[in-house]
Formats: C-alpha cells, structure tokens, sequence
C-alpha cells in the first residue's frame, strides 16, 4: 500500500501542487514564527549575558531616590563595607535615572523607555570597563556629558559643542566631552545614554551621595553564592535587595521569555488560522483525487484490498504530501523569520541583532504539524474511499456519483447556527467584559454552523449572482452558474476558506473603527481644554510648568493634575488631585450629588460608578490604604458622572501630596483665551525653553495619536490575516483546476459546438468569481454580526463605543475578493482554453 | 449498389455543395513517427445528402471529418464548408463557422450533464446568443420524439434518449451541415436503429445534410451513399447501399489487408 501511495503522489504532483502549496504556506508561518522567538529571544539573552558578565553581585536600593531614611541609604558608607569583604575585586557604585536628550527638533532623541542616564566611574587609569571612551574623554565636572554615537549623530553635536537634555524639569545644556559604547539593550533597542561624573549624576538624577546600585565583581575563584550571602550579611537587614549575577540573568531571563513568547503566541494563533483554512484546501483535493480515482480504487478493492488498507493508503499519500510540503515550508520559515524581525524593526519594534537560531524543535514542530494537519484533512476523504465497492471497477461508463443528501449536514449546520448565534445573542446582553470566552465560543459555534449550512447557502446565492450577472455574461455565466452549483460541498468548502480569513478581517475592522469612533468621542466629550501638556518619560512634569504657563498671556487656565495610586479593601483605584474649582474650565465634570465646594482637605469625590462598585455615596467614609504604608479615610462630599478626565476618585492636593516620592503633576490642561489656541501651542514649547521631555498635544493630536494605534494594530492583523486569506486564494486555484480537469470532456464539446475561448476562459473566470464572491459575501456577513454582537462587550468597559460599519472599506474587501476571483481563474481558465478539442472530446 | 462507380465522384445528386474536400492530406509527427492519416483525398459532399464514412480502423474516416468540420487543422490541400475555405479561418473565426454552419454528434458525451435536454438543445443558440425559431424547435423535438422529456437532466434520459437531444441539438440551430461520429457506438441496436431513422427523416422531411462516420455496416446502410477510406486514401463509394453489400465491401478489406 505504501507503493501505491507513493506512485499515486508521483502520478498527481501536479494536481497536488496547489495542495502542496497550502500546507506548504501554513508551515512556513509556524516555522518561521518559532525561528524568529527563538532567534530574537537568544538575540536578548546574549545581550543581557554580555552586559551582566562581570555582575557577581548587585546591590538596589530598596526604593531608590529621594527621602530615604539615614540606615537604608546607599550611600559611600555602604559601597566601603562591601568593598571590605573577602573576595570582591571591585565595586561599581552606579546612578541611573531618565534623561531625555534633545535632538535637532527639540524631540527627546531615544525612545520613551530607553532614554536613560547613569554615572562615569573611572578606574584608576580613568577608565570605566561598563562604558568605554571611543572619542574625547569621560566627563569631569558638572557641566559635561558623554553621550553614545547614535545619540550624540542625533543631537548634530560634535564632540566640544553644546547638548541640550532634560530630566525632569528645565532644560539644561551641557558640553559634549567625548563619546562612550555600551552594550545596555535598552540603548541599543533605540533608547539613549548620558553619562554624567558621579556626582553630577546623583544630583541630577537621584539623591546627592546616593546610589541606585552597586556592581560587585568578584575575584577569581570566588563563589558567587558565598559571596551574595557574604554581601546580604554584611548589609542592614531588609534595607537593599542584594541578588547575583546569576539570579540576576535568571530574573531577566524570565522576563525575556515572557517578552518573546506573548509575541510568539499571537503569531502562531495566526499561524493556526492560516492552517485552518489550509484544511479545507487539502480535504477538496482529497475529496477531488479519490473521485476521479474511484475505478481504481475499485479495482484494488476487487483483487483483493481490504477498506483500511484503501483508507492508510490515502492517509500515507497525505502524510508524503504533508512531510514534503512541510519540509519546504520549513525553509521557507526561516526566510519569514528574517522577513519578520525586518518588518516589525521597520515598525519601530527595535529587536537587537543576531543570528538566526533554528531549534530541532522548530523543525520537528513544523514538519509535525504539516503532517498532522494534512492527514487529518484527509481523513474524512479517506472514509470515502473505503466505502466505493468493488463493482464499480466494473461498471461500463462512468457514472456520476449520485448526489449526497445535505440533510444530514443541514441539520448540523442549522443546529451548530442557531447555537452559536443564540450565545451571541446572550453576549449583546452582558454587562460587564467577563464575557469574552462566552463570546468567543459564541463566535466559533457560528463560523463553525455557517461553514457547515455553506452548500446550502450557495445554491441561492449562485442564483442571486447568476441573475443578477445574467444579461452581461450570457451562456458563459450561465454555464458557470451550472458548474458552481454542480457540487455544492466543493463550492462551499472553497468559499469557506477564504470566509474564514474575510469574517475576521471584517469583525476587526468593524471593531476597531468603531472603537476608535469611541475615542474620537472621548477625547471630545470630557475634555474641554484646548491642550494637554505632559512628560515624554511617563515620569511627570514639575510643578513649576503649571505656574509658568498659567502667567502666559492668552492662557485662561493651566490646570494641573496628579494622581496617586491607593488599594481599598485590597482594590487598586487612582486617586485624582486638582483645584477643583478650575479643573471645571478644562474638563466637563459633571457632579451628580453633593457639592463640588465640599471637596477639600479630608473629603473626595467619587465617580458615579466607583460609589456604585464600592456601595459609597456622600457622606460614607472611603478607607484608602497607599503604597507607601499610610493610610487614610477621607469622607465622600460629592458624587461625579464618570468621565475619561479623572477616574475613581478627585481630591485636593493636600490628601495626594503626601504619597507621592516627588510631587509632580501627571499633566497640565491648558485652556486658551478665545481664538488664542492656534498660536498657543509654539508659544507652550517655547516659554518651557523648547524641552525634549515636554509633549503637547492638541485634542486632534490625542485623538490621532490614539487612533493612530488603532490603526497600526488593524494593519498588523490585516497583515497575519493576509496569509489566510492568500491560502484560500490557492484554494480557489485547486477548485478551479481540478473542475477545468474534471470537465475536460464538456470544454472539448463546448468548444466543439461554438464555444469560443474567450467563452471558455470567460466560464472559469465567472465560477472563480462566484465562488470568491460567495466567500466573501458570507465573511463579510459573519464578521458584521460577530462584531455587532461582540462590540456590546466593549461598551460594556467602554461606553463611547458605538457600532460603525465602514462600508466603503468593506466594499473595497469586496472588491479584493472579486479579483482574487478573477486572478485566481488566470491559469486555472488559460489552461481550459488551451485544451485540445479532439483529445479533450476523446478523454476518459 | 453502384459500388463500381468512378472515382472520385462521377454523378452528383441534386443540390449545392455543402462540404468539399479537394487533395486534403493530414500528417501527424515528424520524422520517425511520421504517419499519413489522409492522403490527397478528394471528396464533396453534397446538400440534403445522408453519407456515410467507413473503413477499417486507421483509415483516417474521423481525421477527415475532424478536418473538414473545422474541428482539427490540414496539412495540405483544401477543406471547404461551403465556399469558406477552412486553412484560411483563424481559431475564433472557426469557432464561429462551428457554432453558425455546422452540428455535432459525437459517440458519446454530448451533452452538459447540468443542462437540462431543452437547455442543451439551445445550447449553440445560447452560445451564439440567438433566439431559436420556436415553430423549428418544436418540430424538431417533435420529429426525434422528446416531447415529455425536455425539463429532465441528462442523468434522466437513456443513452438513446441522450443521443436523441444530441441530434435535436445539431437540428435546432439549422446548420448547413451535421457530423456524426459514430453516433450510435454506445447504443443498443434497437436505440441505434431508432436514432438512424431520425437522422434519415431529418435528411428526408428537413432536407438536412449529414455526414456520418461509422463502422457499422447496418448503420451505413440507413445512409444514401457510403464512402470507403483505407490508408487514408478514398477507395471506394456505393450509392443506395444495403447492409449487406457494406459488409461485402469491408469484408474485401479484411481479406486484402491493403488496398490502393
């Protein structure tokens, strides 16, 4: 049987290419998926072992910058006891913090989390192993700096000019006194580095005489263990977090797997729609060879074959195809791989380089899953097989094969339909977003019921089409309509591939515009001012920028806001600080109970759904328990409507102050003087001294920027989809070639009775389309529904999301899959016009 | 009967002539695996006239009528259908004489198993998007007796039913000319008599042209004049032919072997 199955792949490789080709693009997304983590995540480990090789022991602060008591602090006292103890070779004392250094532009010149600043520890021949002087000299003095090449080719300085940066407040310039390499992976991931002397450092980025760790390297031979244990003794108990390098390098390592497998994850879930839809490609075909092939199979059943020897003979043709393509596929990951790290760095992902690592578990994974995949698909055809009997050798002519009740399939489809659109029926009526497993099983059921009822579906459907084309396409699409509806499982196992890929496709983008109507809403709705003024380090702004702004002529008001994080009864909510009283000329904050007057030094007001959540109204007590171990129990005065200004809880400085490490405003609302707005913004960027840390966004600049997101992750997903959608495509190539194969005898008399070329080509192409257009007809339609019904879980969260159906964009889907129709039809219809008449007319 | 009569056409019969054959030779491959299935073979057929083609296997009967319905190309010499010379026509102009002049029986699978008999009797008509002549039609359908049957898919029909569409389909469209190649090789020969008388009454009652191929000598005989190929040559041609003296006539290809 293995003979006969390996002859039977040899005979068909051609019918089977297109087959080949679905498994083949399947693979290729989960091997090059597990290539990429892979290649990325040792990317990360060997940056991380490089930068941690001389790490023995660190020693953190336990909470790092200011107000620390006298016996937790990091200071010089405890950088000589460790330096004391038996093995250390040496200690690096280091501060770190956020530096946002000015590019051309006044922009910061790295990203947002890899903007960082630390100290220039010279050893005794003035050099620092952690950061070595490529150009000029290490900084000495308070007015120097050193900043890495990419940095310093940003900032257009020279070694000897002028830098301008900011920390957390105004700008500062400082001289350019030489360039420096590190191999910090924030840095090279797109962040950037300032080096300052140490004790610039500490006082700039942390407290004077403090540090944020301390680096011990050990001598050789030394344990580490021994050594961590020896440093941990020597140390205040509880005051530092002492680790070693190696737990330090497992911590990281965690991290980095965390990191790489989140992304890994959501590729192969692509990956496994990609496949998915990969199986109704393989099961056609299946379907396809063993009907064609049904004499023969009777012929081996009447010398002698027993039905399971019939059904492992197809499974091991699937199980050839399977490895084959797969084995291709796998190769052809490893050009996804590549492909991939250059796409998301394009998109600003900033993976670090290095080489390609191909795991055997990668490649058995992939070949695995190929064969699994195909055989599986197979299966089903493979029972058909076992049931031709073995008369049928004998049989005179071929006999079409009497057409299969849908009853049965009917029902099914009919019962998993009505199921699934039932518990999305259910989800609309959800109040809260704990629904999302009901809905996605809500969602399968239905995607499931549908594909099922499929051939049902089709026949008026082709109908619909057909009359609506009829006067243009003549006996073509007449013809066509014919064979469409001929076998209704094929037709329907054909569109369902490519529905799968459009319902999503769709059910996404109406989410997603809608939810992005949503946020355009919101920025409107809550806001009144005119500008949003916050840090580009996420680390806050000084107070200082508030009281600047609120003296600039055609300011009306310069609000700043604060928030400080609390737990009540071990909830974590955000409590809000502002001058309630001109808080109302940036925001609409509407007070549905209680007096916004009451709120003051001991009382807050609490959003109407918080009170709800938390059972308070005005007049109860709210215990709020900080971070910083104090608590407090304020008294409710007001109750507010919710809003997307200030969330939980709005109180008065003096309540939030306190619990802070700095007292820094989140962000200031500048509202304009009338028709000063437009010039205002130049003016905010210029009275803060043109600071790269400073962002100010216009209420079109949120929305945009929150869209914006949106948008990209839409994109993202239309491009994993892509691939689902460009297997269905071969689907409807395969369809099409094997029915131009199967009907070879009919295009023989066709064209024999006058029908032109251009009118064979002209069938094939219409039955493409009709088949495309059916798929995605039925995509687009699930997808509306799925996303209509699941869209209630985000309001849910989310109340100004509004349902929006983007129907010039889903037109224009439409539009793609009538040319992937009428592509897909190129070589499928060029081949039908080709075929010889005679031979054609005289084919078995 | 006139089996001795010249060669290659002495009398003609009354009419024009709706197919002409003039030195028509047709080679296939080159080289070693060169064969000459037609041989400079000169022959007409005329209008309203039943012929049938016949010789051994081998003889070239279905490369000459392949040839000169326009469905296969010639080597050399000329192929006419009317005054249209057919080397001179390009695919789609061929196609288009296929579709206006001409009607097809084949052996067998002649009909869109999708269609149903009606819809694969107007088939050439769709094709060419005319309307056909519904007085014809009916008489037509009538004249092969498919009356009842016209809404039923092909699977439905017996194979001489199937045959019957397929000659109705070669009527409806009123070509000038009907080939028939081997209409009646799948048939029992109750159906293959019935289908011959159909295509008989339609030479009689509808003055239509046929030509047939066959190698069935009784099938020959329903046909006014019976041409003999052998080695891709005409060797012979009987007017008013019996069944019998067809079979006389094949059975002295048999004992000769080869004939020129």
């Amino acid at each position: 049987m293995f003979r006969t199955a390996l002859r039977n792949l040899l005979a068909h490789k051609t019918r089977l290419m297109m087959t080949a080709l679905a498994v083949l693009l399947g693979t290729a997304f989960v091997s090059g998926t597990l290539v990429f983590s892979d290649s990325v995540n040792s990317a990360f480990r060997n940056k991380m072992a490089k930068s941690l090789d001389d790490v023995a022991v660190s020693v953190t602060a336990g909470r790092p910058t200011t107000a620390l008591k006298e016996k937790d602090a990091l200071d010089s006292r405890v950088v000589e006891t460790v330096r004391a103890l038996p093995g250390v070779a040496s200690v690096r004392p280091s501060v770190s913090g956020t530096v946002m250094v000015a590019d051309k532009q006044n922009n910061p010149a790295g990203s947002e989390w890899g903007s960082s600043g630390a100290n220039f520890v010279p050893g005794a021949n003035g050099k620092d192993s952690r950061y070595p002087i490529v150009k000029g000299r290490g900084p000495a003095g308070e007015g120097e700096i050193v900043l890495d090449a990419r940095t310093a080719a940003k900032t257009g300085a020279e070694v000897g000019g002028t830098v301008r940066l900011a920390i957390d407040g105004p700008v500062m310039t400082k001289k350019l006194v030489g360039i420096a390499e590190t191999d910090d992976p924030k840095v090279s991931a797109g962040g950037s580095l300032a080096l300052f002397d140490t004790a610039t450092a500490q006082k700039l980025l942390g407290v004077r005489g403090q540090f944020n760790e301390l680096v011990v390297s050990a001598t050789p031979g030394t344990d580490q263990r021994k050594l961590t244990a020896a440093v941990r003794d020597a140390l205040p108990k509880n005051a530092f977090r002492t680790q070693s390098g190696k737990e330090l390098a497992a911590e990281e390592s965690k991290a980095i797997d965390k990191e790489t497998s989140s992304i890994r994850n959501t590729f192969l879930a692509f990956a496994g729609i990609a496949l998915f839809v990969g199986v109704f490609i393989i099961a056609n075909t299946f379907t396809m060879l063993i009907a064609q092939r049904s004499r023969e199979i009777a012929l081996l059943r009447a010398v002698g074959a027993s039905r399971r020897q019939v059904v492992r003979s197809v499974l091991i043709e699937a199980g050839l195809l399977g490895l084959v393509a797969s084995a291709v596929g796998f190769v052809l990951g490893l050009g996804v791989a590549t492909g991939l790290r250059a796409v998301l760095n394009s998109a600003g992902a900033d993976l670090p380089d290095g080489p390609l690592v191909v795991e055997p578990m990668s490649a058995l994974t992939a070949l695995g899953v190929g064969v699994v995949v195909t055989v599986l698909a197979a299966w089903l055809p493979s029972r058909k097989a076992a049931k031709i009997a073995p008369v049928e050798a004998l049989a005179a002519a071929e006999q079409p094969p009497a057409p299969r009740g849908l009853l049965l399939r009917n029902s099914l489809g009919a019962v998993l339909t009505a199921a699934g659109v039932a518990i999305m029926l259910y989800v609309t009526t959800l109040k809260d977003s704990g629904g999302l497993e009901i809905a996605m099983a809500g969602a399968a059921l239905t995607m499931a019921g549908v594909i099922v009822l499929a051939p049902l579906l089709s026949r008026p459907f082709v109908h619909l089409f057909a009359r609506a084309t009829g006067r243009l396409t003549g006996v073509s699409g007449k013809l066509a309509k014919e064979n469409a509806l001929r076998n209704p499982r094929r037709t329907a196992a054909t569109a369902s591939a490519l529905m799968i890929g459009l319902s999503l496709i769709t059910g996404l983008t109406v989410v997603a515009v809608s939810a992005d109507r949503g946020v355009a809403k919101m920025g409107q709705q809550d806001l009144t001012a005119d500008y949003k003024v916050t840090s580009a380090n996420f680390g806050g702004l000084s107070t200082d920028i508030a009281r600047t702004l609120a003296k600039e002529p055609g300011v009306t008001a310069a609000v700043p806001l604060r928030s400080v994080g609390f737990q009540s009864s071990d909830e974590p909510a955000l409590a809000y600080a502002a001058d309630i009283a001109s808080l109302g000329k940036v925001a609409d904050i509407r007070f549905v109970s209680g007096s916004p007057a009451d709120v003051r030094k001991g009382t807050v007001a609490v959003s109407d759904q918080y009170a709800k959540e938390r059972g308070l109204k005005v007049g109860s007590t709210l215990p709020m328990d900080f971070y910083d171990g104090e608590k407090a129990a304020p008294k409710v005065a007001a109750v507010y409507a919710k809003n997307d200004v200030v969330s939980a809880v709005l109180t008065t400085p003096s309540l939030v102050d306190p619990h802070l490490e700095k007292v820094r405003d989140d962000e200031v609302l500048v509202k304009a003087a009338p028709g000063k707005a437009g010039e205002l913004r130049a003016k905010i960027k210029e009275t803060l001294g043109g600071n790269p840390l400073i962002k100010v966004q216009s209420q079109d600049d949120l929305r945009r920027s929150e869209a914006g997101s949106i948008e990209d992750v839409l994109f993202l997903m239309y491009g994993l989809l892509g691939m689902a959608v460009v297997i269905a495509v071969v689907g409807v190539v395969n369809t099409l070639a094997m029915s131009v194969f199967e009907r070879t005898r009919e295009i023989g008399m066709l064209r024999a009775i006058g029908l032109a070329r251009t009118g064979v080509k002209q069938m094939v192409r219409l039955e493409s389309v009709m088949i495309a257009m059916f798929g995605a007809v039925l995509g687009v339609g699930v997808g509306i529904f799925l996303a209509w019904s699941g869209g209630h879980l985000v309001r849910s969260s989310f109340p100004q999301y509004e349902m929006v159906v983007p129907w010039a964009r889903i037109a224009v889907f439409l539009l793609i899959a009538l040319a992937v129709g009428v592509l897909a039809a190129v070589w499928p219809a060029r081949r039908a016009a080709k075929l010889n008449m005679l031979e054609s007319i005289g084919a078995q | 009967m006139s089996h001795a009569a010249a060669f290659p056409l002495a009398q003609a019969p009354t009419g024009a002539v709706a197919a002409r054959a003039t030195e028509l030779s047709k080679v296939y491959g080159q080289g070693e695996t060169r064969v000459t299935a037609l041989d400079s073979v000169s022959v007409e057929f005329r209008r309203g006239e039943f012929t049938a083609i016949m010789g051994p296997s081998g003889s070239g009967k279905s490369t000459l009528m392949h040839c000169l319905a326009g469905l296969d190309s010639v080597s050399s010499g000329s192929a006419r259908i009317g005054d249209v010379e057919l080397a001179s026509l390009g695919d789609r102009q061929l196609t288009r004489l296929r579709r206006d002049r001409i009607g097809f029986v084949f052996q067998a699978f002649n009909l869109l198993p999708t269609l149903t008999a009606l819809e694969n009797i107007t088939l050439p008509m769709d094709i060419a998007g005319r309307k056909p002549d519904q007085q014809w039609l009916d008489m037509v359908v009538g004249t092969v007796g498919l009356s009842g049957r016209l809404t039923h898919r092909p699977s439905q029909l017996s194979g001489g039913q199937q045959q019957r569409v397929a000659v109705a389909r070669a009527l409806a469209a009123r070509p000038e000319i009907i080939f028939a190649d081997e209409p009646t090789g799948n048939l029992d020969s109750r159906s293959g008599a019935e289908l011959l008388g159909f295509l008989h009454e339609s030479v009689r009652a509808l003055q239509q042209t046929i030509v047939m191929v066959t190698h069935d000598p009784v099938a020959a005989s329903y046909a006014d004049r019976v041409i003999f190929l052998a080695d891709g040559r005409v060797v012979d041609e009987m007017r008013e032919p019996t069944a019998d003296a067809v079979l006389d006539r094949m059975k002295r290809f048999d004992a000769k072997g080869r004939t020129s």
